[in-house]
């Protein structure tokens, strides 16, 4: 039964972080339409400035601070630079809808080159905020640490922050309506250009997170964040890709589930059922566990 | 001069041409209804005023101000407000959020709460629904919604798109009604496009008909119900 528990505990921290990824890209999604594998490498190369910052000031909460704006700015970039450019040449036809898609995979690898030639290959890894160590109750050390749990509260933390910010405020209006119905918005007064790349910025900085705190708890590389952007794509697709609450009960779904496979099964199967979820998904429920309600266009 | 001036407006899509030399003026306070058959035209006119499409060539001035290559966004803050074609209301999102989203371009949220309240008295029925997600309305309460979502920005330009299209003969009633009331009483400049010609032209001050892109007539509105050819070839009976 603790072994039950203490699985499900873990599985709540990873999916966490997942939650965090599949959310960036489900932000980036709603508002422009594009599934943007960038994110890994855009998160990555945040992740590194942080790193930068928090292992000379050997302060972690400085360094997540610099990761966040890092990965905002980097975000808006890659939207201001890239996607502008790209939607204005790419509007109609069968390209439109996948030239995006390969650019961000395109853009991707750039970022995976460039890092690798400014900080090569080596593993890092970035002192911990909090204890790695599990708790200890009586006798017995449990696997789950302080780094779990703060892994957890600062995700809802991100999580409450959002759902005000787009529920509650006017720019969190902008970014809805401008993706819902940009013309609308463009109508009403919105600048829905800029809109969208603050949107992005957002995705951008919550990547940052996702990419700050699984390297506390892991190790940091250029290729490090695959597997998050892999399981966070996994997580928006459970979700429906629309909703944002939608990606976090996906993420967390396949957070818990993955830990279990990989407690009880083993390691081998963890990467692989991971797939096998996302093909389950597409078949049997393609719109997704909360895909919308009103099942709005593809 | 004041009012809308719209000289010798051509706007094309790609090669095809979709409005050729288009000529027209609205004094102000005054409603022209822009009258035509579907493709004339009508829908490309006021994306081009609106900014939401580039003119080829000509000028269109409001208030003595060149509106052509403005941005939409630009063209709000001035005062003209676009109800595009189809209850332009954004279904996924409250009464209350799509009134909001009229006046969100503001600094200053008292003054959209102040519209707002203004619309709430104008459409009682909206008032009732705030709470409600846009899709849950009927056609003619969606209709009303984005028509008071374009008020909230308290324009003096209104541009209103076939506020008709898809309704029921009695609530088309009912719109047209409540256009000709509202437009005395915030004294609004509107030009109002209609499939619908008697309809339009019954409240209209003066009238346009375009067909194929071109202006064929235009004049006192009551002067075109009363043209027995015009009657024949472009209003339908």
């Amino acid at each position: 039964m603790q072994k039950v528990i203490e699985t499900v505990l873990i599985g709540l921290s990873t999916g966490s972080i997942y939650a965090l990824m599949s959310l960036a890209i489900v932000l980036v999604w709603r508002s422009t339409r594009v599934v943007n594998f960038a994110q890994a490498g855009q998160a990555m190369l945040s992740t590194y400035i942080g790193y930068e910052i928090a292992t000379r000031s050997e302060v972690f909460w400085l360094g997540l601070v610099f990761a966040i704006a890092a990965g905002a700015l980097i975000g808006a970039g890659v939207d201001y630079f890239f996607m502008r450019v790209l939607f204005k040449h790419a509007t109609t036809g069968p390209a439109a809808v996948v030239a995006p898609v390969i650019a961000t995979l395109g853009l991707l690898g750039l970022i995976r080159s460039a890092v690798g030639l400014i900080w090569g290959g080596d593993l890092r890894s970035i002192p911990a905020p909090v204890s790695r160590d599990g708790y200890t109750i009586g006798d017995t050390t449990l696997p789950f640490s302080p780094l779990n749990t703060l892994i957890i509260v600062s995700v809802c933390l991100v999580l409450i922050a959002i759902s005000i910010l787009f529920t509650r405020t006017n720019l969190g209006l902008a970014l809805r309506a401008s993706a819902y119905a940009p013309e609308i918005a463009q109508l009403a007064g919105i600048k829905t250009a800029q809109t969208r790349t603050i949107g992005w910025a957002i995705a951008g900085g919550v990547g940052g997170i996702a990419g700050m705190l699984i390297t506390s708890y892991n190790f940091l590389s250029p290729n490090s964040l695959d597997l998050l952007l892999v399981f966070g794509f996994i997580a928006a697709v459970i979700g429906g890709l629309e909703s944002m609450v939608g990606s976090v009960v996906g993420a967390l779904i396949l957070g818990v589930g993955l830990t279990f496979i990989l407690n009880y099964v083993g390691t081998s199967l963890t990467f692989i059922s991971g797939f096998l979820v996302l093909i389950v998904v597409l078949l049997v429920k393609p719109e997704g566990i909360l895909g919308s309600r009103k099942g709005r266009r593809a | 001069m004041s009012g809308l001036v719209v000289n010798r407006l051509s706007v094309s899509h790609g090669a095809i041409s979709a409005l050729r030399d288009v000529s027209f003026t609205v004094e102000p306070g005054q409603l022209a209804a822009v009258i035509g058959s579907n493709g004339a035209g009508k829908t490309t006119l006021l994306r081009t005023l609106s900014g939401l499409k580039d003119a080829s060539s000509g000028n269109a001035e409001w208030n003595g101000r060149e509106m052509l290559g403005a941005k939409p966004d630009v063209l709000v803050r001035r005062g003209i407000s676009h109800v595009s074609e189809g209850k332009s209301v954004i279904p996924e999102l409250t009464v209350k959020e799509n009134l909001v989203l009229g006046g969100i371009w503001r600094a200053n949220k008292s003054d959209t709460n102040a519209a707002i309240a203004e619309v709430v008295e104008l459409f009682p029925r909206l008032g009732e629904r705030m709470g409600q997600d846009a899709d849950t309305l009927s056609g003619g309460e969606r209709q009303m919604l984005a028509i008071g979502r374009a008020l909230v920005s308290r324009p003096k330009l209104l541009l209103l798109d076939e506020p008709s299209l898809g309704l029921a003969p009695l609530v088309i009633e009912q719109i047209f009604e409540t256009i000709d009331k509202l437009r005395h009483k915030l004294g609004l400049t509107v030009v109002l496009v209609e499939q619908n010609a008697m309809s339009a032209l019954e409240i209209a001050d003066t009238g346009v008909i375009i067909n194929l892109g071109e202006v064929v007539a235009s004049g006192k509105a009551s002067d075109l119900i009363n043209d027995p050819a015009l009657r024949a070839a472009y209003l339908g009976y």
